[in-house]
């Protein structure tokens, strides 16, 4: 009898578990369409600062908020520590979907968004829109990036943008020969650096093969990288199965890249211009260009969590990133260009700015950068339906093979 | 009388209620946190996610499974995983065997414990510390290639490498463990009847240790197909079912699938524990 009894009762318990499951995870999805065309979850920015709450977690790119664990010397978040009183934590993530699955356990505060996350988190109602009037340096930022389609929604601000950049094409000069300035040493099949290329792990990555047919392969009509219709979206993958056995790895770890590179491992493929700083500060030939096909890239924003318990320190946060002071530090060791023109005086490298075209509307426009690809084209087409960032994500599990 | 001593004279009085209280804890754990997770996997297994937002949609249908079973890419990789998980056993009980052999039937009481603990040291030291030490002997200028002029560069046969090198006590240890319990007498009376040692090994000893070679197959093979730290570190571009699940997670943050395609270690786990359950293997383990 008791046997039975003690079944029932842990049968009991699994059901309750499974049912809270299913609470947690309930659907709210309001909001499938796409562009600017879909409204956000209903949320207030904050209205007005408090007393700083003392700590702060932060998601962000590696290289966005150092603390001088990596190199003494490259620390900006002891300064906002001791400024603040804010005690920071720091999360770092290597693709922009890691980031937004990270965001969704609502531990952090803050994150450092690209183009392909930040209109996930706003659809999701993981972030807030950012007051900006209590953002005093925002006054500054280039307003070539302010409330562009990725950082914002009808006009409402959701964060500050903090620097800009391509994915560069990088390559071993010892091992490569000529220089290349195209992406085909990467995409030919044949290309001489079989088994030697290295490659980005994210569906996001289909965006730099369309980016090259867009120029090798005018007839397809691909106007932009992130809008791509059945036939475009086809000839992509395809491009990338055919590149599969040229790929030695796809990397989504920075480190892991760079020590690749270094030991020749592989030669030639895309990696930022963080990782060829890294590589080439431990003594490997390595060289990145822009190659002439353009480059995608990545225009990012930091954000504010609609979870976040730590509200005044994230705005005390979103202020310093893009101080003077600290977006050079930022601009120069990530290797980007930075948002606030006032930055472009202290960083240590005189010429950095002018390297990074940072003012440059015009060239920042020549950069596709990350964008979600939603099923209506971003490109501005109504005839077609484009393919949504869930079918890139199971192309690109096909993809790998 | 002291309340101890009296909730102590009932408990005496109440074998039944004793033990219930005594497993209670156990089962709570077993039934809520492990068979309940599982079971909350299962049935995700059959929602799906938004694919804009990333909220999971509380709907059922089959659509992951179908997806599963028709889509040539998740065969391949199924497939492949189990490869590696055939190959890594097979290589761990080749290098195990006689390993096993020499400690459980050769060495000193005392060399035996050193062995023992030697086999184990391994463990101590960190997955990842292994794995990545692996990434760097095997690189195009690193130790392996300096010893033997090749390397086998980043792919499967890393793969298989290191998972061999990871799981390879895993093996050793229950195959000592068999042989250990061998009686000696029984490779006596076999040599007394007149047969050779290849005899002896092939009908006496290979017989009766299987059991225990299969009980070690089970970790080795299981603690495989749900890897994927390792190929991602040494596999080059290659990927397995837990890249798959750990991508769809990570990634595309698409919990459903992620479910429904970790089902199939599972699965599969169950038809091997069916098949080798006849062996007596799992009283071995």
């Amino acid at each position: 009898m008791r046997n039975s009894r003690t079944l029932r009762l842990i049968a009991g318990l699994m059901c309750a578990g499974t049912a809270v499951a299913a609470c947690g995870t309930s659907s709210t999805s309001s909001s499938s369409g796409g562009g600017q065309a879909f409204t956000p979850p209903k949320l207030e920015a904050l209205s007005q600062l408090g007393q700083p709450e003392g700590a702060l977690n932060i998601l962000a790119w590696p290289g966005y908020a150092e603390n001088g664990s990596n190199d003494p010397k490259v620390d900006w978040v002891t300064p906002f520590e001791q400024a603040t009183g804010c005690k920071v934590n720091v999360k770092t993530f290597g693709t922009s979907d890691e980031a937004v699955s990270l965001m969704k356990t609502g531990q952090y505060d803050v994150i450092s968004a690209s183009g392909d996350a930040s209109l996930r988190l706003i659809a999701g109602g993981d972030v807030e829109p950012v007051n900006t009037g209590l953002v005093p340096n925002y006054a500054d930022v280039y307003d070539f990036l302010k409330n562009k389609p990725w950082n914002s929604v009808n006009n409402v601000s959701y964060g500050v943008p903090h620097g800009w950049g391509a994915n560069v094409l990088t390559y071993r000069t010892d091992k490569v020969s000529p220089a290349p300035t195209s992406w085909s040493v990467v995409f030919d099949a044949n290309s001489p650096y079989r088994g030697k290329v290295i490659a980005y792990d994210s569906p996001i990555y289909i965006a730099d093969a369309a980016l090259y047919l867009m120029k090798t392969k005018p007839e397809l009509g691909i106007k932009n990288p992130y809008a791509l219709d059945d036939k475009q979206f086809q000839a992509a993958v395809d491009l990338l199965k055919q590149q599969r056995p040229l790929v030695s790895e796809y990397w989504s770890d920075y480190l892991k890249e760079s020590q690749a590179l270094k030991n020749g491992d592989a030669v030639v493929g895309t990696a930022w211009q963080v990782t060829v700083n890294l590589t080439q500060s431990e003594g490997a030939p390595l060289e990145s260009t822009l190659p002439t096909e353009g480059a995608t890239g990545w225009s990012d924003t930091w954000m504010v969590s609609a979870k976040s318990a730590h509200k005044t320190c994230a705005y005390k946060w979103l202020d310093h990133i893009i101080s003077p002071a600290a977006n050079a530090k930022v601009a120069e060791y990530f290797g980007e260009a930075p948002a606030n023109p006032k930055a472009c005086s202290l960083t240590a490298d005189a010429k950095h700015c002018e390297t990074y075209h940072a003012g440059d509307a015009a060239y920042a426009g020549q950069i596709w950068y990350w964008t979600t690809p939603i099923a209506q084209c971003v490109d501005g087409r109504t005839d077609v339906k484009c393919k949504d960032y869930g079918e890139w994500t199971r192309a690109w599990t096909e993809i790998k093979g | 009388m002291s309340i101890a001593a009296s909730v102590s004279g009932f408990l005496y009085r109440k074998p039944r209620l004793r033990l219930g209280m005594l497993l209670s804890a156990p089962l709570l754990w077993l039934g809520l946190a492990y068979l309940g997770a599982l079971a909350a996997l299962f049935v995700t297994a059959f929602w799906h996610t938004d694919t804009f937002t990333g909220q999971v949609v509380t709907e059922w249908s089959l659509d992951n499974f179908t997806t599963l079973f028709t889509d040539g890419v998740y065969r391949t990789i199924t497939l492949r995983t189990l490869g590696i998980a055939v190959a890594v056993t097979v290589v761990d009980a080749v290098i195990a065997f006689p390993m096993a052999f020499y400690m459980a039937k050769f060495a000193s009481p005392r060399a035996q414990r050193v062995l023992v603990i030697a086999v184990m040291t391994p463990l101590w030291a960190s997955y990842l510390v292994k794995a990545y030490s692996w990434r760097i002997m095997l690189s195009g200028n690193g130790l392996v290639g300096w010893l033997f002029g090749a390397t086998p560069g980043y792919g499967l046969a890393a793969t298989v490498i290191t998972l061999s090198y990871l799981w390879l006590p895993y093996m050793i240890l229950p195959i000592y463990a068999g042989l250990d319990r061998l009686p000696d007498s029984l490779v006596e009376a076999s040599g007394d009847l007149g047969a050779r040692s290849w005899r002896t090994f092939r009908s006496v000893v290979l017989p009766l240790t299987f059991p225990a070679i299969v009980a070690g197959s089970i970790f080795t093979f299981s603690l495989t197909l749900g890897d994927y730290i390792t190929v991602k570190i040494v596999g080059g571009a290659n990927q397995m079912l837990g890249n798959v699940v750990y991508d769809n997670i990570g990634a595309a943050n698409n919990l459903p699938f992620a479910a429904t395609v970790a089902t199939v270690p599972v699965v599969i786990m169950l038809v091997y524990l069916a098949a080798v359950r006849r062996t007596g293997a799992l009283d071995n383990l």
